[in-house]
């Protein structure tokens, strides 16, 4: 019995981009957090029950804070009441929670990180802790609003996509790697699923070793209530089916390990 | 005072337990929750061979609470005896084993497996609304639901714990039906049966269309049920739907329950339960009970 739901301090907050939201928080989670492990944010709220994972976008273990950024989901829904939240209020949380990107596999290659949507926080952590030998940042945006873009510009070389084409290549990431023709030995990625789909079949293809990190609903986010599974190609050695869970093996994942 | 309850002949150190299917086998809630602490573990649903469970989504949120079609996956009972009983055995609470299954004959042989296993009583899955040809079918009929547990009794060396479905016109008479076939005791309610509907989309939220909804929201319709399926039988009634703090498991007791479940609630507060013993405590001091069988049942 180590770990318990404490409330975290928040020291700052602003929006960002459209429904985008940037959140500095003071809690114990900061002193063990790795780039790609989540924490689970409780609403304020008793009619709603179910922590939302959310991705760790920045660690300062000195000072014990740790920075989220996320998306507001729509009106009356949890996420805008985080959003609500000033300096000095307070919000429950667990973590760090899951497995993060195994960064250390990365020494001496040429690495993607790639993040889309709402995946493209926890690219600027692993970006910041990444020693490699070519750091390529590849995002992905809806349009103009490339949140979080000058502070990947100071961690490596950046590449843009935007779904409307105003910055960068007209398209989605794997539009973007194909334009400016560059290559990995190994690559890291987090974003909508259909995103994942695709830098999994090019890694495939390629012969890349690739991690990406999953998301689906959650309800204990500890590994207990098998809600977030994903279909694993083996047999998984905990659940004895072809079964993963994210929260708990997960969210990140070699791509070859599962099916999705 | 004394927080020990009997239930059907096994001693537990306080009445409370957790709901299965919340809490896995205890290990991931072992680093948030002390295990010694609490009355029983109650595990999740584990069937003869293994179980994949449904496609995802398998949760969704509501006000008050949740819904899940998880849809019963398991590693099965040789994977289960093997790891999560000694697991649980390394600490001090007493180990109730949640059966599930599609058929007379899985019930039986899980039952029959568990017989010489160190384990110390036998919940038995009647009652899950996301399994088609699971165990649901033999919950809503009363004369099937005699027959399952009937059937079970015959191999079983342990207590054996019928958990009820709420989806029913009368919980009194599931509960007497399970008690004439010969229930040592009756655990109540599982899951109730929704739907929720994305409008953007225009689809179900969950993979399953419909799932069991649980948490605060449903804890009115548990008290009432317990309240009435203890008024009709004389085997212990386990309470459980929607407990998330020690008064709403107090409620549950003077309502009937010999004992209650937390189940949603972990998910909110992986610790929650330590807070609910102390809080029974802290109840009993206050209102000077000696015992918690004093408080059973004395709303009337």
């Amino acid at each position: 019995m180590t770990k318990k739901k404490e409330y975290a301090e928040v020291i700052s907050q602003e929006r960002i981009a459209q429904d985008i939201y940037s959140m500095w928080i003071k809690t114990e989670a900061a002193s063990e957090a790795r780039p790609g492990q989540f924490i689970s944010m409780y609403p304020n709220d008793g009619s709603r029950l179910l922590p939302r994972p959310i991705s760790i976008c920045e660690i300062d273990k000195r000072a014990g804070i740790l920075r989220v950024v996320y998306r507001v989901t729509g009106k009356n829904t949890g996420t805008e009441g985080f959003s609500g939240l000033k300096a000095g209020d307070t919000i429950p949380v667990i973590g760090p929670l899951g497995n993060g990107f195994p960064v250390e596999k990365a020494a001496g290659k040429k690495a993607f990180l790639i993040g889309g949507g709402i995946g493209v926080p926890p690219i600027l952590e692993l970006s910041k802790q990444m020693d490699c030998g070519k750091k390529q940042i590849i995002v992905g945006y809806r349009n103009s609003e490339t949140f979080l873009r000058k502070e990947f510009e100071q961690n490596g070389e950046v590449y843009i996509s935007t779904e409307d084409g105003s910055v960068g290549t007209k398209g989605n990431v794997m539009d973007a790697v194909r334009e400016n023709v560059v290559e990995a030995d190994i690559i890291y990625a987090c974003g909508p699923t259909p995103m994942l789909r695709a830098i999994k079949t090019y890694a495939e293809e390629n012969g890349i070793e690739c991690y990406i990190s999953l998301e689906e609903r959650m309800a204990c986010g500890i590994g207990a209530c098998l809600a977030c599974v994903c279909r694993s190609r083996e047999k998984d050695h905990h659940s004895n089916v072809h079964n993963k869970r994210i929260c708990k093996d997960g969210p990140v994942f070699l791509s070859s390990e599962v099916e999705i | 005072m004394n927080m020990t309850v009997n239930i059907a002949g096994v001693e537990w150190k306080n009445p409370v337990t957790v709901a299965s299917g919340t809490f896995g086998s205890g290990a991931e809630f072992a680093e948030y929750a002390d295990l010694n602490r609490l009355g029983a573990v109650t595990t999740k649903g584990v069937a003869n061979i293994p179980w994949t469970g449904n496609p995802t989504p398998r949760v969704a949120e509501v006000c008050g609470g949740m819904m899940n079609a998880v849809g019963l996956q398991n590693p099965g009972i040789d994977m289960f005896c093997e790891r999560d009983i000694p697991f649980l055995r390394q600490y001090d609470t007493k180990i109730i084993v949640n059966v599930c299954g599609k058929s007379e004959e899985d019930y039986c042989e899980v039952v029959h497996r568990l017989a010489d296993e160190d384990v110390d009583m036998l919940e038995i899955n009647i009652s899950c609304p996301n399994v088609k040809e699971g165990g649901i079918a033999f919950g809503q009929d009363p004369k099937a639901a005699e027959a399952i547990t009937k059937a079970v009794k015959k191999y079983a060396k342990q207590p054996v714990i019928m958990k009820l479905s709420p989806n029913v016109t009368s919980i009194a008479d599931m509960a007497k039906a399970v008690e004439a076939g010969g229930a040592d005791a009756v655990s109540l309610i599982n899951t109730i049966t929704g739907m929720k509907i994305d409008i953007e989309r225009k689809s179900f939220v969950l993979a399953n269309k419909t799932g069991g909804v649980s948490g605060p929201a449903i804890h009115p319709i548990a008290v009432r049920m317990v309240y009435e399926a203890s008024n009709a039988v004389n085997v212990p009634v386990i309470g459980m739907g929607g407990i998330m703090s020690a008064a709403d498991a107090i409620e549950m007791i003077l309502a009937g329950a010999s004992a209650v479940s937390v189940g949603t609630a972990n998910f909110h507060d992986p610790g929650v339960t330590m807070k609910i013993v102390d809080g029974i405590e802290d109840y009993m001091r206050r209102h000077r009970y000696e015992t918690v069988d004093e408080m059973v049942g004395i709303v009337r």
